[in-house]
């Protein structure tokens, strides 16, 4: 879902950085946040509520709400809508105050 | 109603054009700017002084029929998209409307043209696509319509969710 | 802790007009923002621009932001930039608490200006917290800034200049824009906006509202529904729309929980969007040597947002010492750009709220 036309602007769209997702390989592009990237590629569901288990994506995407939060690496509670994309990462949907969801 | 829909009716876009058709003979723009908003780039990007919005910015642009050229340039440069040039040629009619989609129609390609509300009204020929660093990015599609929808006709079809 | 001499937080265009009016006056500028690109809400403007030439009216957002951000390159040994960092507290004697990647310190400063800008306000509703639902601002950063389409399918809630605006920047980007919804009974935005949607073919619905978000794991349909004069749904006038995106763009609220913790007078003014600061005519706060500006003293426009922070910048330089040439012919001038911007219809809500506020403007 990425733009690959657009009237004013002009993006970069070559899928090169590599990370994981719940195990799964995706690709993303240079300049993408982790939340970024995830979306192009159709993933919108980020995390799980603490309480009720409610499915989460991001809402704010400036880093205000923590509707996007992961596990990154290892690392619970990651602002994923303004964090950088690097290569190699490994993300994980999160679940609660930060368990790894399993599918 | 326009308030609710954003679609002006024909009553209020006559008044636009000037009384006397044959005046149209000669391009000329039409200006759809039916509220008053703080805004007056149509009349400080007009070279031959055509448009009056005045001191305060937040009155109606009015225009001079006699003054304007229908050169265009105050349609690429309305933030509104509110500005066309309109020409009557025998039993054709040619608008010079602003485009800000890609990817522009092709010279000579034939498109569905629509009125303020969207729906298809006629088929059109596209006899020019004027790009300039002027322009900002706003294309200047000059399209070739049958006469009878010189008040109708506002713009180009765009494809849904390409 | 280092000491500086006039921080600015937010690099919108009002924090980047008064960095422009402190540094032509002589005196030293830290420009905090959380943001990596300068430029506020400009950075994903991709239309172009209401106003006059002063305000570089028929540029777009991001061409404007482009000019405000060259304005400051003469004067680069006198500025400091301190982007992707956060302001996470401020104290009475102008201690700036910051946070840049994790790293926690603080700046002293002479003077502040408050430049933060506003939050986007949410709605509720059945469900509302559901992937695919998000604020017209995330939709924009999605879009604009990186490149990804939010969905294909959209509904717009809020007929405001922004969701008007956006509505188009979604139609450019390739995304259909199923229907715009407004609980009011008239478009509140600019009818130019409106029709440039319209003509394209978005159904724009008055008196209607979102009743409920349907789906697992994200927005699959959307109901919406009438609502009658007091905005309560109609029952029976329900309908199911196939939406994998719902945009809420109900509104702005100014971002003033930093200058509460500062001890600065705020007050609650509706027309204002929410709480703001009390300032006086030289955009001065309570607190002396803080000033605000921008849509963070009440919702407005970028073209005002400039001209505030013009005069705030002006004011500050001043009251550091510092002469600024033709001070007062400048003041006047700016004066008069304002009074022209907010004069029109569409104003009429912000002239209400800066009387309750007392402000002279
Ligand atoms: C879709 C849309 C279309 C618009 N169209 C127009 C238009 O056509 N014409 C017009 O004149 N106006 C328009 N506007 C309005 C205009 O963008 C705003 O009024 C203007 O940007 C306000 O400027 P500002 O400098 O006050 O705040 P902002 O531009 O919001 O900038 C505030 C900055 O402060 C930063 N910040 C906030 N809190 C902190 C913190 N704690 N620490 C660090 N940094 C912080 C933010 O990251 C941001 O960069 C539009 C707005 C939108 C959303
Ligand atoms: S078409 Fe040209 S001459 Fe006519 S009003 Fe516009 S800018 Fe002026
Ligand atoms: S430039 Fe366009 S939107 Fe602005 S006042 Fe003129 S006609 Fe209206
Ligand atoms: S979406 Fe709000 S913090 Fe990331």
């Amino acid at each position: 879902m990425r733009i690959k036309n657009h009237p004013i602007l002009s993006f970069d769209t070559e899928e090169t950085i590599e990370f994981s997702y719940n195990g799964k390989k995706l690709r993303g592009v240079e300049g993408d946040t982790i939340a970024s990237a995830l979306h192009a590629s159709g993933i919108k569901k980020l995390s799980e509520s603490i309480h009720l288990k409610r499915p989460r994506g991001f809402y704010c995407a400036i880093g205000n709400c923590a509707s996007c939060n992961m596990v990154v690496d290892g690392v619970p509670n990651v602002r994923t809508c303004i964090t950088p994309l690097k290569p190699g990462m490994v993300v994980n949907n999160q679940v609660g105050k930060g368990k790894v969801y399993e599918e | 109603m326009i308030e609710k829909d954003g679609v002006a009716p024909l009553e209020m876009v006559m008044k636009e054009f000037p009384d006397d058709k044959e005046v149209l003979i000669n391009p000329k723009a039409i200006i759809e700017c039916y509220k008053e908003i703080p805004c007056n780039p149509c009349e400080t990007s007009c070279p031959f002084d055509a448009i009056h919005v005045g001191e305060d910015i937040n009155a109606r642009p009015k225009i001079d029929f006699d003054k304007c050229t229908g050169c265009g340039i105050c349609v690429y440069n309305c933030p509104g998209l509110a500005i066309s040039v309109r020409q009557l040629q025998g039993d054709k009619a040619i608008l010079k409307i602003p485009y800000e989609f890609v990817p522009r129609p092709e010279k000579g390609s034939l498109v569905n043209v629509v009125n303020r509300n969207g729906d298809v009204i006629t088929e059109g020929s596209v006899k020019r696509v004027q790009e300039g660093k002027n322009q900002k990015q706003t294309c200047l599609l000059h399209v070739e319509i049958h006469r009878d929808f010189i008040y109708d006709a506002i713009t180009i079809e765009v494809p849904r969710g390409s | 802790m280092k000491n500086k001499e006039a921080v600015i937080i937010g690099a919108g265009p009002a924090g980047l007009k008064a960095a422009k009016q402190l540094l032509e006056a002589g005196a030293h500028v830290t420009i905090i923002d959380r943001n990596k690109k300068l430029g506020g809400q400009l950075v994903k403007q991709t239309h172009k621009f209401f106003g006059s030439e002063k305000q570089y009216a028929s540029f777009r957002g991001i061409d404007i932001l482009e000019i405000l951000v060259q304005g400051l390159k003469p004067f680069e040994d006198r500025l400091e930039i301190l982007n992707e960092t956060s302001v996470v507290g401020l104290y009475k004697d102008k201690v700036v608490a910051c946070v840049k990647h994790d790293n926690f310190f603080k700046i002293k400063a002479k003077s502040i200006i408050m430049a933060t800008g506003a939050s986007e306000k949410h709605l509720p509703f059945e469900n509302n917290d559901l992937p695919g639902i998000y604020a017209a601002g995330a939709v924009q950063t999605l879009m604009n800034e990186y490149g990804v389409k939010p969905g294909d399918k959209v509904l717009m809630v809020g007929s405001g200049n922004i969701g008007l605006i956006v509505s188009y920047q979604l139609l450019q980007a390739g995304v259909d824009v199923v229907a715009l919804v407004e609980a009011a009974p008239q478009i509140s935005g600019y009818l130019v906006h409106a029709s440039k949607i319209k003509r394209l073919g978005v159904d724009i619905l008055m008196q209607t509202s979102i009743k409920r978000a349907i789906g697992k794991d994200q927005v699959e349909q959307v109901e919406i529904w009438e609502l009658d004069e007091v905005w309560q749904g109609i029952p029976g006038t329900e309908r199911v729309l196939g939406v994998d995106t719902v945009c809420i763009s109900v509104g702005l609220a100014p971002l003033t929980e930093l200058l509460m913790q500062i001890g600065a007078d705020v007050e609650y003014i509706r027309e204002l969007g929410g709480n703001v600061p009390r300032i006086d005519f030289r955009y001065e706060t309570s607190i002396k040597g803080v000033y605000a500006c921008g849509d963070v003293v009440g919702i407005e426009e970028a073209s005002s947002a400039m001209v505030e922070g013009a005069m705030a910048g002006i004011h500050a330089a001043h009251d550091l010492g510092y002469t600024v040439e033709d001070e007062s012919r400048k003041l006047k001038v700016l004066q008069e750009e304002l009074k022209f911007l907010r004069s029109g219809p569409h104003a009429a809500k912000v002239r209400a709220g800066y009387t309750k506020l007392e402000v002279k403007t």
